[in-house]
C-alpha cells in the first residue's frame, strides 16, 4: 500500500531524510518513531502529496507521488501534528467543507457520522476557536477519515492530549486501522508497543531499526539492567553481588536501591535473589529495568554513517566499515 | 471548477465571520454617500446653470477607495493560510493549486462585487432625484469599470499573500503594486507627450478615459482581464514552487 524506495529530501544544503526505504503492507499500522528533527514529518508530508522528494520513488496505493498527486491525495488522510483549523468555522461547516473539496457524495450524512466516530456529536454547532485542543486532534483526525481513506497518515496523534484523551484516541486509532494502511509517527514507545504492527525508529533521516514493537523492546531490554531494592542496612551488598559471575557493574542508588548492569542475554535474577536472601539483607523489589525511548535511540543512533540491519534472531548487526 | 467554488465560498463567508466587511461597506457607503450627496447639494446651488450631477459621482470615489480596500480584503487570503498552517491540509487535499488560488481570488471577489452592488442605491437615487435621469449606458460601463479594476487589484493581492505569511507585509507589497499600475503608470504616460506603451499599460486611463465616459472598448477590457489572469499565474506559480521550497 505504501512503498518507499531511497526516498531524498533536502532543504537547501541540509538533509532531512537520507535514503529511506520502506514499505507498509494493506491493513497494517506503521510506527514511525524518532527525536525531533529526525525527518518523520518530513517523510509524511512527502507521502502526502504536500511537498514533493528530491529523490526517490514513492507510491501510495500503487500511485506516483510525484506523477500522481492528486490520485494519491484522494486516498491518503492526513492529520499534521498542530492541527490547524479555520478558527471561524463550525466543527461541522469545516468537516463540511474539508468533504466538500472530496467530492463526497452525501456530505452532510457523512459528517454527522465521522463526528460520531471521534465523539464529537455534539459539538457539530461549536466554533473551531472555542475548542480544546484534545477536541481539535480529533477534529484533525475526523478531518483526515472523512472520505474514507485507503491510507492514513497521522503526525504524532496524541500529542499534548491528557491521559484520558490519549486512551481515546489510541483506541479510536486502532479501530480505524482495522480496515486501512496507518503510518503514524510517535515519541512513545509504549504508543507503538499498543497500537502498531510494525515500528521503524528513524534518526537523522535514516532508519535506525525497523521490527515489530515487542521484538525491538525485548531485544533492547535484554542488554541486561535491573533494579534492585533492598530494605534496611545494605553493607557488604555491593561486595557480594560483584562476585555473581556475569554481573558488568553495580551503581547505588541511594535509599537500598541499586541498577544492577549484566552481560547481555543472561537473566540473573535468581543468582542475585539467593545472593541477598542469603546475605541476610530483606529483598524488596527485583525486576528488568524497562528501556526508555531515548535510550533505544542512544543504543541505535550514535552517529552511524550507515542504519544497522537486524536479522531474524533479532540480533542488531552493525554494518561494515570500509 | 467545483473546489473553487467551494473555497471561494468559504472565503466569502470568513469575510462576514469578522467585523472587516462590514467596517469596509460602512466606510465605503459613507464616503460615497457622502461625496453624491455634496454632488447633489452644490448642482441645487447652481439649479439650471449646471448640468445635474452623473454617475461619475459616485464611480470616482468607489474606485478610489477600492485601491486600498482591495489589497486589505486580499492580504488575509494565502498568508493566513500560510502563517495558522492550515495551508497544509488545503494543498493536502485533492485539489490543484490553480484551484486554491482562483477559489481565494473568486470568495474576495465576490465580496467586493457585493460591496460594488450595495453602492448602487446611489445610482438609483440620483436616477430619481434628477430628470431625465442619469445615462444608464455610462453607469453600466463604468460599473463594469469598477468589477475590472477589482478584479485585477485582487488578483494582486492573491498573488503577493503567496509570498508572505506575514498580512501587514503582503498589504504593503500589495497597494504599492497597484499605485504603481494605477497612478504612477499614468503619470509616467503623461510626462513628454505620452509615451503609447506606457499610456496603454496604464489601467487608470482605460477607466477614466473609456470605461467611465460610456465607451466599453476591447482593448481596455481585455488588459484588465490579462492583468487579472497574468497575476492569478504567478500566484499559482508561487504556490506550487512553495511545495518544493
Amino acid at each position: 500500500m505504501i512503498q518507499v524506495e531511497g526516498l531524498t529530501k533536502d532543504y537547501g544544503l541540509r538533509r532531512a531524510i537520507d535514503h529511506l526505504t520502506f514499505h507498509a503492507e494493506k491493513g497494517e499500522i506503521l510506527g514511525f518513531l524518532g527525536p525531533n528533527g529526525a525527518g518523520k514529518t518530513t517523510t509524511m508530508r512527502i507521502l502526502c502529496g504536500y511537498m514533493p522528494p528530491t529523490s526517490g520513488m514513492v507510491k501510495v496505493a500503487g500511485f506516483d507521488i510525484v506523477d500522481q498527486s492528486l490520485e494519491v491525495r484522494r486516498r491518503v488522510g492526513y492529520m499534521p501534528e498542530t492541527v490547524p483549523l479555520y478558527p471561524d468555522m463550525s466543527v461541522f461547516e469545516y468537516l463540511k467543507f474539508m468533504a466538500d473539496l472530496r467530492h463526497l457524495p452525501n456530505v452532510e450524512e457523512r459528517v454527522d457520522e465521522v463526528l460520531e466516530t471521534v465523539h464529537m456529536a455534539d459539538r457539530a454547532e461549536s466554533l473551531v476557536s472555542s475548542l480544546s485542543k484534545g477536541m481539535r486532534q480529533r477534529i484533525g483526525l475526523a478531518q483526515a477519515i472523512v472520505h474514507k481513506p485507503e491510507v492514513l497518515i497521522l503526525d504524532e496523534p496524541t500529542i499534548g492530549l491528557d491521559p484520558a484523551q490519549i486512551v481515546d484516541v489510541r483506541n479510536m486509532i486502532r479501530e480505524i486501522g482495522k480496515e486501512r494502511t496507518i503510518l503514524l509517527s510517535t515519541h512513545i514507545l509504549s504508543e507503538a508497543q499498543q497500537i502498531c504492527d510494525r515500528v521503524l525508529i528513524i534518526n537523522k533521516g535514516h532508519i535506525a531499526a525497523e521490527d515489530t514493537p515487542e521484538r525491538l523492546q525485548a531485544r533492547l531490554t535484554g542488554s541486561g539492567r535491573i533494579y534492585l531494592k533492598i530494605k534496611g542496612d545494605d553493607d557488604g551488598l555491593e561486595t557480594a553481588l560483584k562476585k555473581i559471575p556475569g554481573i558488568v557493574n553495580i551503581f547505588p542508588q541511594g535509599d537500598g536501591a541499586y541498577e544492577v548492569g549484566m552481560v547481555a542475554g543472561q537473566d540473573l535474577r535468581p543468582e542475585i535473589a539467593r545472593v541477598v536472601v542469603k546475605g541476610g539483607f530483606d529483598l524488596l523489589e527485583i525486576h528488568p529495568m524497562g528501556v526508555s525511548l531515548e535510550e533505544i535511540f542512544m543504543q541505535l543512533t550514535r552517529d552511524e554513517p550507515q542504519p544497522p540491519t537486524i536479522s531474524d534472531e533479532g540480533i542488531i548487526e552493525e554494518p561494515e566499515l570500509d | 471548477m467545483r473546489n473553487i467554488w467551494t473555497i471561494a465560498i468559504r472565503e466569502y463567508k470568513a469575510y462576514f465571520s469578522s467585523l472587516t466587511a462590514y467596517l469596509f461597506a460602512f466606510i465605503m457607503l459613507l464616503v460615497v454617500g457622502v461625496f453624491t450627496t455634496l454632488s447633489i447639494i452644490s448642482s441645487l446651488n447652481y439649479f439650471g446653470q449646471v448640468p445635474p450631477p452623473d454617475v461619475q459621482v459616485v464611480i470616482y470615489p468607489v474606485a478610489f477607495l477600492l485601491v486600498f480596500a482591495c489589497p486589505a480584503f486580499s492580504m488575509r487570503l494565502l498568508s493566513e493560510e500560510q502563517r495558522s498552517g492550515t495551508i497544509e491540509l488545503l494543498l493536502t487535499a485533492p485539489v490543484r493549486d490553480v484551484e486554491v488560488v482562483i477559489g481565494k481570488w473568486l470568495g474576495s471577489f465576490l465580496l467586493v462585487l457585493t460591496l460594488i452592488a450595495i453602492t448602487l442605491i446611489y445610482p438609483v437615487a440620483l436616477n430619481m432625484m434628477t430628470s431625465p435621469g442619469i445615462d444608464q449606458g455610462l453607469m453600466i460601463s463604468g460599473y463594469l469599470g469598477l468589477i475590472l479594476i477589482s478584479a485585477v487589484f485582487l488578483s494582486v493581492g492573491v498573488a503577493v499573500s503567496s509570498l508572505f505569511s506575514n498580512q501587514i507585509a503582503t498589504f504593503v507589497v500589495s497597494l504599492g503594486i497597484v499605485i504603481l499600475i494605477w497612478w504612477i503608470l499614468g503619470v509616467f504616460g503623461q510626462v513628454g507627450g505620452g509615451n503609447p506603451v506606457i499610456s496603454f499599460l496604464d489601467l487608470s486611463s482605460h477607466f477614466y478615459n473609456d470605461l467611465t465616459q460610456g465607451v466599453i472598448s476591447l482593448r481596455g477590457v481585455v488588459y484588465a482581464l490579462c492583468l487579472t489572469a497574468g497575476f492569478l499565474t504567478l500566484g499559482t506559480v508561487s504556490v506550487e514552487t512553495r511545495r518544493w521550497r
